[in-house]
């Protein structure tokens, strides 16, 4: 103390307090980070000749990146329910049949499973059943994803489900609901809320996978950059051309997905 | 005929753990029976087995002459004869109280939404909430939500009410509210089996108390027999710690 006060300075006690952060501090720059890259992307495609090529080339494949998306999921996720029910069932069939297709499909890569699935198993089914060649490319592909995604899938439906408490079912059935009311009236309007942020987000995945299915030939978004860049050798022109292509769908499906998920969860103060 | 009729009845757990072992029972039309003894003596799951929440290992299970046992019986028609209250409430809390009531009444009774809303709004004014009636069960207290839990199980126009410690996990102040609308419940001639701990419920409502211990029934007698003389030295040490 003397000696600060010998040197003029007053002694300020440091006291410990929470400071508010600045505006600076909590601005989200990121977004404008995120709009600078696609406003960029969006000049060079406007005004240069070599992407407006690139683009020309590649943008009939975003139809079928698009529908591959909503195919898979719908199928995914019919499947998902499906094996996450099989999972929780009483019956030991379904149980064990669920549970081997869960295991197999995750413990291999997504990859060497699509290849797998899309030229082979898929192909040698059929023929199997009499019905030789009856299924063309495109849905091979788009099959082999949906059972890949559906096996994802059932884990988030068998967690949601048995995150509900074991009372609640139990409370349904004493008042005399089936097990299958008590799974549709009680369990499940339940654990949608914990289902459908994962679910969500496995929405995206696929989209963002469906660039796999070039290895097995859909004429998809990345198959046509590959397939222009080499002809052509504008690699860079090509491959940012795709890459704008994919974050602007995946921005445009996760924004639509957040409003959709705030509309699911509209309306319910009172709830848990 | 007796209202519930257990025979002989066992349940064990992964095969070893054995916590009901050979109890014999019946419960006649409009009795209040209830059930006391130490934690882990198998009340609860002779209780639960009486609606076979738990199926038991071995015995003979009846309500109002319907053999449960029988794989014959379809257990959701019986379920709903038989109310249920639980430690937990375990009320939907997804539903507003009302839904919560009017859901197995359309479902399993088939009734048309304004019948089912007309017999909860009556539930729920003798339960003494019918103000609550909008309300999402996390905004009720304690208290409030075993009373809608009641009104629930009553809705359904059940034979018999079986109640599972439903004061244990009430703060003190609650309590009474729940055993008023209970002992009320009692005088109205409702048949049911109560598990708990609360003494003076068992005192003012209960035609008979059954003492259990060890998986099996020690003794059994009116209120004033067990309370002020009890036979068996267990129930004597039971209700030396309790009292």
């Amino acid at each position: 103390m003397a000696t600060e006060a010998a040197r003029g300075r007053a002694h300020v006690p440091r006291k410990r307090r929470a400071e508010e952060e600045a505006w600076w501090q909590s601005a989200p720059w990121w977004v404008g980070i995120i709009i600078a890259v696609m406003v960029a992307m969006g000049l060079k495609l406007l005004f240069d000749e070599d992407y407006d090529l690139a683009w020309s080339n590649i943008i009939p494949g975003v139809w079928i990146t698009i529908r591959s998306t909503i195919y898979i999921f719908i199928i995914a996720l019919v499947l998902g329910l499906l094996a996450g029910l099989g999972q929780v069932s009483n019956n030991v069939v379904a149980r064990n049949i669920a549970r081997a297709y869960v295991e197999l499909v995750r413990g291999i890569p997504i990859l060497p499973l699509i290849f797998t699935l899309a030229l082979v198993i898929i192909p040698d089914l059929s023929a199997a059943v009499g019905a030789e060649n009856s299924v063309p490319n495109d849905w091979r592909a788009i099959l082999a994803l949906a059972l890949i995604y559906g096996a994802y899938m059932a884990e988030i439906f068998r967690g949601g489900i048995q995150s509900i408490a074991r009372g609640q079912t139990e409370a349904g059935r004493s008042l005399g609901l089936s097990r299958r009311q008590t799974m549709r009236s009680v369990v499940m309007p339940q654990a949608a809320r914990s289902i459908i942020p994962p679910i969500a987000n496995d929405f995206i995945a696929i989209l963002k996978d469906t660039s796999l299915l070039s290895v097995v030939g859909v004429l998809e978004i990345t198959r046509r950059t590959r397939q222009y860049s080499a002809s052509s050798f504008k690699f860079t022109e090509a491959f940012f051309t795709m890459t704008f292509i994919y974050l602007a769908l995946v921005l445009a499906l996760s924004t639509l997905l957040t409003f959709f998920e705030s509309w699911m969860t509209r309306d319910r103060a009172g709830e848990r | 005929m007796s209202m519930i009729s257990v025979q002989g009845l066992h349940k064990t757990f992964n095969k070893t753990i054995h916590a009901v072992q050979g109890v014999d029972m019946t419960v006649e039309e409009g009795e209040v029976v209830v059930i006391v003894g130490p934690s882990g003596c198998g009340k609860s799951t002779m209780l639960r087995c009486i609606n076979l929440l738990e199926v038991p290992t071995d015995g003979e299970v009846a309500i109002d002459g319907v053999d449960l046992m029988d794989k014959k019986t379809d257990l959701d028609l019986v379920r709903a004869e038989v109310g249920m209250v639980f430690q937990g409430f375990n009320l939907f809390p997804h539903l507003t109280v009302i839904d919560n009531v009017m859901l197995a009444q359309k479902k399993v009774r088939k009734r048309s939404k304004e019948d089912a809303e007309a017999e909860a709004r009556r539930q729920l004014a003798r339960v003494g909430i019918p103000e609550k009636a909008d309300s999402y069960p996390r905004q009720l207290s304690g208290g409030q939500q075993q009373r809608v839990a009641i009104a629930r199980s009553l809705a359904m126009g059940p034979k018999v009410m079986l109640f599972d410690e439903p004061t244990s996990a009430l703060d003190p102040e609650m309590i009474k509210e729940v055993l008023d609308v209970m002992l009320e419940l009692a005088n109205d001639g409702m048949t049911m089996v109560v598990v708990t701990h609360e003494m003076g419920f068992a005192r003012a409502a209960a035609d008979r108390v059954v003492f259990m211990d060890e998986g099996r029934i020690v003794e059994t007698g009116t209120p004033e027999q067990i309370f002020s003389n009890p036979q068996e030295d267990r129930t004597k040490l039971f209700l030396s710690q309790i009292l």
